[in-house]
C-alpha cells in the first residue's frame, strides 16, 4: 500500500524486537469474540487512477456553479477566488500543520491567525475577533450561549429575517440546554415588530443584516433597546463582501458579531468546510468561545504569538469551559487571510460595489418580468421574488434549461402558504450580462 | 581557515568557526522576520483586478458605510512571498515526524486535495436543486456505508463538522432518546482520563459530569463502576468513554461496561479520537457502542491545516439512529433523497434537530472517502496494524531509560510515558519537548492525560518508516541520556534554534493584544553613509 511505508521484512523483525510473535498479540486486549478475523467487507485497495476515475465519474454527475447561470445564495455564495489563495493553502507547511501547540515552530499559522483576527476586527468594526468558528450557523449558537453567560439570562429573540437553518441550529441547542428561544414569523420584507419583544428578562436578539431575505436591517435601533433592557445585540451575516458597502454592525451597536466568511476565500463545497466569524467587545472577550491568537515576545525579546486566554478552554477548563470546541476553522481562515489580504478594503469596497451593481441590474430585469414582484427595498446582492406560482417548481424548471435560479424559501420553510412562492435570488461579480438576460428570459417563458 | 583561490574551504570540516553575525535584518538566510501585513501593505492599494462598475443608483437603502475599513492591500507578489515566509516558520507532517498523541498526525495523501477539489465536488452549492447534485448525495451515502461497514453501525450523522460537534452530536441524540422515553437522567459519567471536550460537551447539555474510578492501568474499574451506578441509580443518561482510552489501552472489560450502561437504562457514547487503532480489527458497534464520533482529521487523514477545518460523522446504534439529526439521506427505490426539513420525515424518523446549516464538511467527505478507497478493506486493517506496531516499537526502544507508568505492556497506537525519568535531573518535561524541537521533531503531546503526572504522549502513526523510527528512538535516547548527565543548559533554554525561542504565554494572557493596531509614528533613524 502506498502509504505505508513498512516492508513485510521491517514488520517480522520490529515483531520480534517488541517481543511478540504475532501482530494479533499486540490487540489481545480486544473481547476474542469480537476481533475481526478478516477485513471488513468493503473494497480491496486501489491505485490512484482507479480511485481518482471513481470520484470523477461521481462529480460529473453534479452541475457545477461555474457552468450555469448561477444566481443560488442563501447563506453560501459564488466568488471569483484568486488562484494565489489556492496554491498557497496547499503548501504543506500550512495544510498538514496541527493546532500550534508548540509555538516557536508553528509562527506561521499564528501570525496568519493574529492578521485574521484584526481584519475580522476591522471589517466587523469590533474590539476583537477570535481564530474563527466552524461556521456562521454553529457561531450564532455559540453566540447565544455567550449572550447568556454574559447577561446571565436564557432567553433569546430570533428574528424573522435569519436563516432558516441558523434558527434551527440556535433552536436545537438551546431546547437541549432547556433555555428559552421566541423565534418571529418569517420575516421578507424587514417590517418585523421585534422591539416589543425585547423585555428584561430577554439575554439577547439575534438579527441578520442583510437578512436571509436580502433585506438590509437597521440595527441601530434594536441594539439601543436592547441594552436598555440589558440585553445584548448579535448580528449575524451570512455574506461578508456586504461589509465592503454597508455599515459594519460594530458601529451600530452590536454586542457580537458573528457571520459566515466563505465568500472571501473558500470555494461553495457543497456546504462546508466554512469558516465562521466572531467578534464582540472588549469586555467580553473573557466570554467568547472558540481560540484565541495573542502577540508576545519570546526569551530574546522578539515579538510572536501564541493561543492565549486558554483557561477559558475545554482542555483546562473541561466542565467549567466556556465551549466544548476544540478546533477552529484552520485553512479555511487562511484562505480568507490571503484573499482579503489582496483585496484591501479598496478591493473589498469595490468587490462590493459590483456586487451591488449586478444585484442593481438583476432586480430590474426580473422585476420588468410579468407576475414577478421583489420584496425588498434596502439590499445588498441578494434580494426575495414573489412569483406566481410555487418557486420550487420555477427552479426545478429552470434548472431543466441551464440556470440555476436562487433558493425558493420553501425548501427550508415547508408548509408555509405565504412563502411558498418566494425565491432568493443572489447576484455576484461572477454573474455576466448574458447570464440576467438568459435568467430573465427563461423565468418569463416558465412563467408565461 | 585556509581558503583556496577561489575563496572556498580547502577541506571539510575546515569552516569550524561559530562566528554568527548579528544582521541588519534581523533574518538568517532562508530564516526570514516577517512583519505583518498591515505593516507594509497600502490603504489605497489592492491587488485584485476588478473594474469598477458602470454608474448605477444604489438602493441600499441610506446603509451606506461610513466607517473606514482600515485594511490595506497587497500586489500578488507581496502576497505569495508573505505567506511563503510565514509557512517555512510552521513544522508539518510532511517535513517531519509529528508524534503527538491522540492527534494523529499521519501522511495527508495529494490525491484527496485533487478529488476534493474537481468541480463536480468543490463548485457546487448546497442549496442547488438536489436534482443538479445526484453524485455529491451517492459521495455522501457511499462515505456514510464505509463508515457504517467499519464501525458495524447501521446509522451515521455525516453533518458535525469536528470531533466535538461530533461529540455534542451523539449527546444529544442520547437527551433526544431519553427525552421521547419520557426519561430525564441527569447524570454522564467520564472517567479522569477523558478529553477536556468529554466534560464540557455534557455540561453543554446541562448533565451533572461525575468521574469514575480506574484500575492501576488507567482502564475502567468495573467494581468502582457498579458502585457509581448503584449510587445513582435511574439517574444515568450515559457514559463517555474513550476507546482505546487516552493512556493507549484498549479497555479490556469494555462489553461488561456497555452492558451495565445499558442495564442502567443509559447509552454508551465512545469518544472515537482513537479509532485509528482498530479500524479493520474490532468494530465498536459489536461492542455495545451507541454513539462514536470518526475524527476524519485524523482516522481518515483529511489535513489538519493548523487547526482545522475537522469533520466529526457520528455513527449511530439502531437505538439512537431514529434520533438522528437533520440533514440525512434516505435511499428509496427512486434513488438517493436528500431530507432537510421534519416536513420531509416519515414514520421512525425523529430527528432532533439540526447541527449546522446546510450538510457537513463535504470537502472532508470527498478526502475521506478517497483515502478510505485507496486502502481498501485490507490497507485499512493494515495501516492500524503498522500504527500499533509503530508504537510498540518506539515503547520497546525507550522503556528502559524513559518511565512507562503502567508497565511494560504493549501499547495500541500510541504509548505514553510519564517524567519520572527526569527525576532530579532539573530538566522538566516541557523542557525535555522543548529540546526535541532543536532537534528536528515535533514533541510528543504533553501533561495529557491528567491522570499521569507530567505525560508524555507518542503516536508515531503507521506513515513511518523504520528508519525513521530507528532515527528517532536514537534521538530520544541521546536526549534523555543528557538530560541524566545533568547537561540541563541542552533543555532549560531550549529550543535555541527555531525560528523563535519560548514564547511568554503568561504576559500574553495577562495584557492581551488580539489584533494590530496602528502605533504612533516612530522616527526613522536611515544608517547614514560613512
Amino acid at each position: 500500500m502506498r502509504y505505508l511505508p513498512l516492508t513485510d521484512t521491517d514488520r517480522a523483525d520490529m515483531l520480534a524486537k517488541v517481543g511478540v510473535d504475532s501482530i494479533d498479540d499486540l490487540f489481545a486486549d480486544i473481547p476474542e469474540k469480537v476481533r475481526l478475523k478478516d477485513p471488513v467487507d468493503l473494497p480491496k485497495r486501489a491505485s490512484e487512477m482507479q480511485v481518482e476515475c471513481q470520484l470523477s465519474s461521481m462529480a460529473a454527475k453534479n452541475t457545477p456553479a461555474s457552468s450555469v447561470p448561477f444566481f443560488v445564495g442563501a447563506g453560501a455564495y459564488k466568488h471569483y477566488v484568486p488562484a494565489t489563495v489556492d496554491h498557497l493553502i496547499q503548501r504543506s507547511e500550512f495544510l498538514t500543520s496541527y493546532t500550534p501547540y508548540q509555538p516557536e515552530i508553528t509562527q506561521g499559522t499564528l501570525q496568519y491567525l493574529f492578521e485574521f483576527q484584526t481584519q475580522v476586527a476591522s471589517v466587523t468594526n469590533m474590539d476583537v475577533a477570535n481564530a474563527s468558528m466552524y461556521d456562521g450557523s454553529t457561531g450564532t449558537g455559540e453566540a447565544v450561549l455567550m449572550a447568556h453567560r454574559v447577561t446571565k439570562r436564557k432567553k433569546a429573540v430570533l428574528s424573522g429575517g435569519l436563516h432558516p437553518q441558523y434558527r434551527e441550529v440556535v433552536e436545537g441547542l438551546s431546547n437541549m440546554a432547556d433555555d428559552q428561544v421566541v423565534s418571529l414569523p418569517a420575516d421578507p420584507t424587514g417590517t418585523e415588530d421585534i422591539l416589543s419583544q425585547i423585555d428584561d428578562e430577554t439575554s439577547c436578539v439575534v438579527v441578520q443584516s442583510p437578512s436571509f431575505y436580502g433585506q438590509i436591517i437597521d440595527l441601530k435601533p434594536i441594539a439601543e433597546k436592547a441594552h436598555e433592557k440589558g440585553a445584548l445585540l448579535i448580528a449575524v451575516f451570512t455574506e461578508v463582501v456586504s461589509l465592503g458597502l454597508i455599515e459594519a454592525p460594530g458601529t451600530q451597536g452590536a454586542d457580537i458579531v458573528v457571520g459566515e466568511g466563505q465568500s472571501i476565500g473558500n470555494g461553495l463545497n457543497f456546504g462546508g468546510p466554512y469558516v465562521g466569524l466572531f467578534a464582540t467587545r472588549q469586555k467580553y472577550v473573557r466570554q467568547m468561545p472558540g481560540r484565541l491568537c495573542g502577540e508576545t515576545v519570546d526569551a530574546e525579546g522578539k515579538r510572536g504569538f501564541v493561543l492565549t486566554l486558554s483557561t477559558r478552554e475545554q482542555h483546562i477548563r473541561r466542565d467549567k469551559a466556556t465551549s466544548n470546541i476544540c478546533t477552529n476553522s484552520g485553512l479555511c481562515c487562511l484562505a480568507f487571510t490571503i484573499h482579503m489580504s489582496l483585496l484591501g478594503q479598496t478591493g473589498l469596497s469595490k468587490l462590493a460595489r459590483i456586487n451591488h451593481a449586478n444585484a442593481v441590474s438583476l432586480k430590474k430585469q426580473l422585476a420588468a418580468v410579468p407576475g414577478v414582484e421583489v420584496l425588498n427595498k434596502a439590499y445588498f446582492n441578494e434580494f426575495t421574488v414573489k412569483l406566481p406560482k410555487p418557486a420550487n417548481d420555477v427552479v426545478e424548471a429552470l434548472a431543466a434549461k441551464g440556470i440555476l435560479a436562487g433558493v425558493p424559501v420553501s425548501r427550508l420553510e415547508p408548509g408555509k402558504a405565504s412563502l411558498e412562492n418566494l425565491l432568493v435570488v443572489a447576484a455576484t461579480e461572477v454573474n455576466t450580462d448574458e447570464d440576467r438576460a438568459a435568467f430573465a428570459a427563461a423565468l418569463k417563458e416558465v412563467l408565461a | 581557515m585556509s581558503l583556496n583561490k577561489q575563496g572556498r574551504p580547502t577541506q571539510a570540516g575546515d569552516a569550524g568557526d561559530s562566528f554568527r553575525p548579528t544582521t541588519f535584518t534581523g533574518n538568517r538566510a532562508l530564516d526570514m522576520e516577517e512583519p505583518l501585513i498591515f505593516e507594509f501593505g497600502r490603504l489605497d492599494y489592492t491587488g485584485v483586478d476588478l473594474d469598477e462598475p458602470d454608474s448605477f443608483e444604489s438602493e441600499l437603502g441610506g446603509h451606506e458605510r461610513k466607517t473606514e475599513i482600515g485594511l490595506a492591500g497587497l500586489a500578488e507578489p507581496e502576497a505569495m512571498r508573505h505567506y511563503v515566509r510565514l509557512s517555512r516558520n510552521n513544522y508539518a507532517i510532511d517535513s517531519g515526524l509529528y508524534p503527538l498523541g491522540s492527534c494523529t498526525m499521519k501522511h495527508n495523501p495529494r490525491l484527496n486535495e485533487k478529488m476534493a477539489r474537481l468541480p463536480g465536488f468543490g463548485d457546487i452549492h448546497p442549496l442547488q436543486p438536489a436534482s443538479t447534485v445526484p453524485g455529491a448525495l451517492e459521495l455522501i451515502d457511499e462515505l456514510a456505508h464505509w463508515l457504517m461497514v467499519t464501525t458495524g453501525t447501521s446509522a451515521v450523522a455525516m453533518s458535525p463538522k469536528a470531533g466535538a460537534h461530533g461529540e455534542l452530536c451523539g449527546m444529544m441524540a442520547i437527551k433526544a432518546a431519553h427525552t421521547a422515553k419520557g426519561r430525564k437522567p441527569e447524570i454522564v459519567l467520564v472517567p479522569e482520563s477523558a478529553h477536556g471536550t468529554n466534560p464540557a460537551t455534557a455540561a453543554l447539555l446541562g448533565y451533572k459530569v461525575v468521574s469514575i474510578g480506574a484500575k492501576d492501568d488507567s482502564t475502567v474499574d468495573l467494581g468502582a463502576l457498579k458502585e457509581t451506578i448503584a449510587k445513582h441509580d435511574g439517574n444515568i443518561a450515559g457514559i463517555m468513554l474513550t476507546n482505546p482510552n487516552t493512556c493507549g489501552l484498549f479497555e479490556r472489560d469494555i462489553m461488561e461496561i456497555a452492558d451495565l450502561i445499558h442495564d442502567a437504562g443509559g447509552y454508551f457514547y465512545c469518544d472515537g479520537a482513537n479509532f485509528n487503532a482498530i479500524v479493520g480489527k474490532a468494530r465498536p458497534g459489536d461492542l455495545g457502542v451507541d454513539a462514536m464520533h470518526i475524527n476524519l482529521h485524523k482516522t481518515f487523514s483529511t489535513p489538519h491545516g493548523g487547526g482545522g477545518p475537522g469533520s466529526g460523522p457520528v455513527v449511530l446504534s439502531d437505538r439512537l439512529a431514529p434520533y438522528a439529526p437533520l440533514p440525512f439521506i434516505r435511499k428509496t427505490d427512486a434513488g438517493l433523497e436528500l431530507v432537510e426539513t421534519e416536513d420531509q420525515t416519515t414514520d421512525g424518523e425523529q430527528p432532533f434537530g439540526r447541527m449546522t446549516a446546510f450538510h457537513g464538511q463535504m470537502g472532508m467527505y470527498v478526502r475521506a472517502l478517497s483515502y478510505m478507497m485507496s486502502h481498501g478493506s485490507d490497507g485499512l486493517r493494515q495501516a492500524s496494524e503498522d500504527a500499533v506496531l509503530n508504537a510498540n516499537y518506539v515503547r520497546v526502544g525507550l522503556q528502559d531509560i524513559m518511565t512507562l507508568p503502567f508497565g511494560e505492556n504493549p501499547c495500541m497506537h500510541e504509548v505514553l510515558f510519564d517524567d519520572s525519568f527526569l527525576k532530579d535531573t532539573g530538566v522538566t518535561t516541557l523542557d525535555f519537548a522543548k529540546a526535541m524541537i532543536d532537534e528536528g521533531y515535533h514533541p510528543m503531546t504533553m501533561y495529557f492525560p491528567l491522570v499521569v503526572h507530567g505525560a508524555m504522549l507518542i503516536e508515531p502513526t503507521e506513515s513511518e518508516s523504520r528508519a525513521a523510527l530507528d532515527l528517532f528512538v536514537a534521538t530520544m535516547r541521546d536526549l534523555v541520556m543528557s538530560a541524566k548527565r545533568g547537561e540541563t543548559k541542552r533543555f532549560e533554554g531550549a529550543p535555541y534554534l527555531a525560528p523563535r525561542r519560548r514564547l511568554d504565554e503568561t504576559g500574553a494572557a495577562r495584557k492581551p493584544v488580539l489584533k494590530w493596531t496602528e502605533p504612533a509614528p516612530a522616527e526613522v533613524t536611515p544608517v547614514a553613509a560613512e
